[in-house]
């Protein structure tokens, strides 16, 4: 198993404070790694390093044993793809148009999707389950349904690495287990490596082979779910007490909220 | 990755709403005749009427072959003075729509117009900056006033780029701003040189700035035409790339488009159609915001068939609008700007209401 993304040293910040501070983190080819961490500790801009979408002002990121600067926006897109938490579309464009997109990288200049293009895209939107919206505007989707259509066109980028942020935020319980499920498959079957920023730590718990824990941008624990998601990580991280117990069947580590009387209990 | 794919499973792709070759070569092929048509129909009308027989028959003629002596009057009329202008405007028409649906997908936003980024204030600064000093010369067909709002909008373009520009990136929210504030700065200008003006010249400039379509030899038509082909061509290589970047900066990022690369691109292209259209034809409002909502709405926005479908349409509708401005009140001229704002206001509430619900043409 080869390291696909590298981080090695990497300092980021928009304007005045750190969001990230000498951060360093290595992608395993093949697993599917969790990103967790409190709101506002740096792991979208995480993610959206790895896809290049910005640029560290200290240290390197590679991708795939090259250096992430030197590659195109193309070079890049043709090894990473990334779903972002929130997507809008002024123009009415249709599920199908959206999807065929993920083909960009792909194709060249000014063509025409070809057959294999249009079979592509149509085997990602039967898999997230929108090909039935296929000639439906983004616009009239549902918030879950707009979701699994920028994953479909992820998936018609065909990459061998998948950035996800927030892939369950909108969706209900079907079909939060059917993203993890087809994650599971594109990872298990393909070898896809996936990356996830997650709120739902049960989920990523659950979910994920390895779990990056941020706090105020700095790697705070990284490992396997129970080595990190621990009462007192937890604790330290996120400033709250919580229950860990294991998942009656999976056996990883639950995490469940205490009762609110005993928060207000141990604020006072 | 591949897409795990069921066993024996042959995907149905036939109903991919996805924009066809064959498609596209049809809209465009309606429109292409709708225009023609549009021209030729056109031609009946000014201060003087000829019927529509009279048309067909001087334009089929090789020239100077026409008989009798009313027939080589309406010939004249009809090569010298009705044809170039119709032409003029379709070339406005055409660019400025084409713009728009440009500068729309860049910014994201349904409201930009060729004239948001000042680029239009800059000719208009030109063009009465030599009505007042009273430049005269000509060159390759084109007027002093003409040269001198080409060559004031594009640095008037420069001066917006240098603003907007940081770390080699052109922020949309800091271009939209500087626009704002240079066409600020030049409407200041403009109406200070106004009030210099004698009373003709400032009559000249008044008409000019309401948009007016005067008549372009057809050298300096020759010309507009190869820089409208230039620049609308040039849009249209684009169009994939236009459909991306309107998802965003990032989400197109992220597909693969190299997104300041395609920025620089429109930029400069939207900046030379608009140039050129701003010097030959003064300030003609609407066209470049309300066409491409129009032919957004029955063709769908993919820019491979929006892009060359707008330029036609707005070409068409242009020298329909102009020709109306002509021939409503003749001998009085009416400012085609005035023609453009009152039909596609209507026209633009018409196609709201019938396409609300579906977008699909």
């Amino acid at each position: 198993m080869g390291l696909c993304c590298q981080i090695q040293n990497v300092s980021f910040r928009y304007i005045q404070p750190w969001v990230l501070q000498d951060c360093s983190l290595e992608v395993t080819e093949g697993e599917i790694l969790g990103i967790i961490g409190a709101n506002g500790s740096g792991k979208t801009s995480l993610l959206k390093l790895m896809a290049g979408l910005l640029q560290p002002q200290k240290g390197l990121i590679s991708l795939q044993g090259q250096v992430m600067a030197t590659l195109s926006p193309r070079e890049i897109a043709r090894r990473v793809a990334l779903v972002p938490q929130e997507s809008q579309v002024l123009f009415p464009f249709t599920v199908g148009e959206l999807v065929l997109m993920g083909r960009f990288v792909h194709q060249n200049g000014w063509s025409w999707e070809t057959p294999e293009d249009l079979c592509i895209a149509q085997q990602a939107m039967q898999v997230m389950d929108v090909a039935q919206l296929a000639d439906r505007t983004f616009q009239e989707l549902s918030g879950g349904e707009r979701h699994r259509a920028v994953i479909a066109r992820a998936l018609a980028q065909q990459t061998r690495i998948l950035l996800l942020d927030e892939p369950t935020a909108f969706l209900d319980l079907k079909h939060q287990i059917e993203i993890y499920a087809i994650l599971k498959g594109l990872n298990r079957e393909r070898g896809v490596t996936v990356v996830v920023v997650s709120h739902d730590l049960n989920l990523a718990s659950q979910h994920c082979d390895r779990l990056l824990l941020l706090h105020e941008g700095r790697p705070f624990r990284t490992g396997q779910p129970d080595e990190v998601l621990t009462a007192e990580h937890l604790r330290m991280v996120y400033g709250c007490e919580v229950l860990i117990d294991h998942h009656p069947t999976a056996g990883t580590p639950r995490i469940t909220l205490p009762h609110t009387e005993s928060v207000r209990m141990t604020q006072r | 990755m591949d897409i795990p794919i069921r066993a024996g499973a042959h995907p149905d792709v036939s109903f991919l709403p996805a924009l066809t070759v064959r498609r596209w070569v049809r809209s465009l092929a309606v429109l292409t005749a709708v225009a023609l048509l549009g021209v030729v129909l056109c031609l009946q009308f000014g201060t003087e009427r000829i019927s529509l027989s009279e048309v067909v028959r001087i334009l089929l003629a090789p020239r100077g072959a026409v008989a009798d002596a009313s027939g080589v009057n309406a010939a004249v009329i009809l090569w010298d003075v009705r044809l170039p202008r119709l032409i003029l405007a379709f070339l406005v028409g055409a660019s400025l729509a084409a713009v728009g649906v440009a500068l729309q997908a860049l910014l994201r936003n349904p409201l930009a117009d060729p004239y948001i980024l000042g680029i239009s204030s800059g000719a208009a600064l030109g063009a009465a900056l030599a009505l007042q000093f009273g430049f005269t010369w000509a060159i390759g067909g084109f007027l002093g006033e003409q040269l001198s709002a080409f060559l004031v909008a594009a640095l008037t373009i420069g001066a917006i780029y240098r603003i907007a520009i940081a770390d080699g990136r052109i922020p949309v929210q800091t271009l939209l701003l500087a626009g704002v504030i240079i066409n600020a700065i030049l409407s200041a200008l403009i109406l200070f040189i106004t009030s210099l003006a004698d009373s003709t010249s400032a009559f000249r400039l008044f008409f000019w700035l309401m948009g007016s379509l005067a008549t372009l030899g057809y050298g300096g038509l020759g010309a507009l035409a190869v820089s409208v082909a230039v620049g609308v061509g040039l849009l249209c290589s684009q169009a994939r790339n236009l459909n991306l970047l309107s998802l965003g900066e990032d989400p197109a990022q992220g597909l693969g488009l190299d997104v300041e690369r395609v920025k620089h691109v429109i930029f400069f292209t939207t900046a030379l159609l608009t140039g050129v259209a701003v010097a030959v034809s003064g300030l003609i409002g609407f066209v470049g915001m309300i066409v491409p909502h129009a032919v957004r709405m029955v063709s769908g926005p993919d820019h491979r068939l929006l892009l060359p479908a707008a330029a036609l349409v707005g070409g068409t509708f242009l020298a329909i609008a102009d020709t109306v401005a002509r021939s409503l009140l003749a001998p009085t001229e009416l400012p085609v700007g005035v023609i453009t704002a009152l039909c596609g206001g209507p026209f633009f509430i018409y196609l709201l209401v019938s396409y609300r619900k579906g977008y699909q043409g």
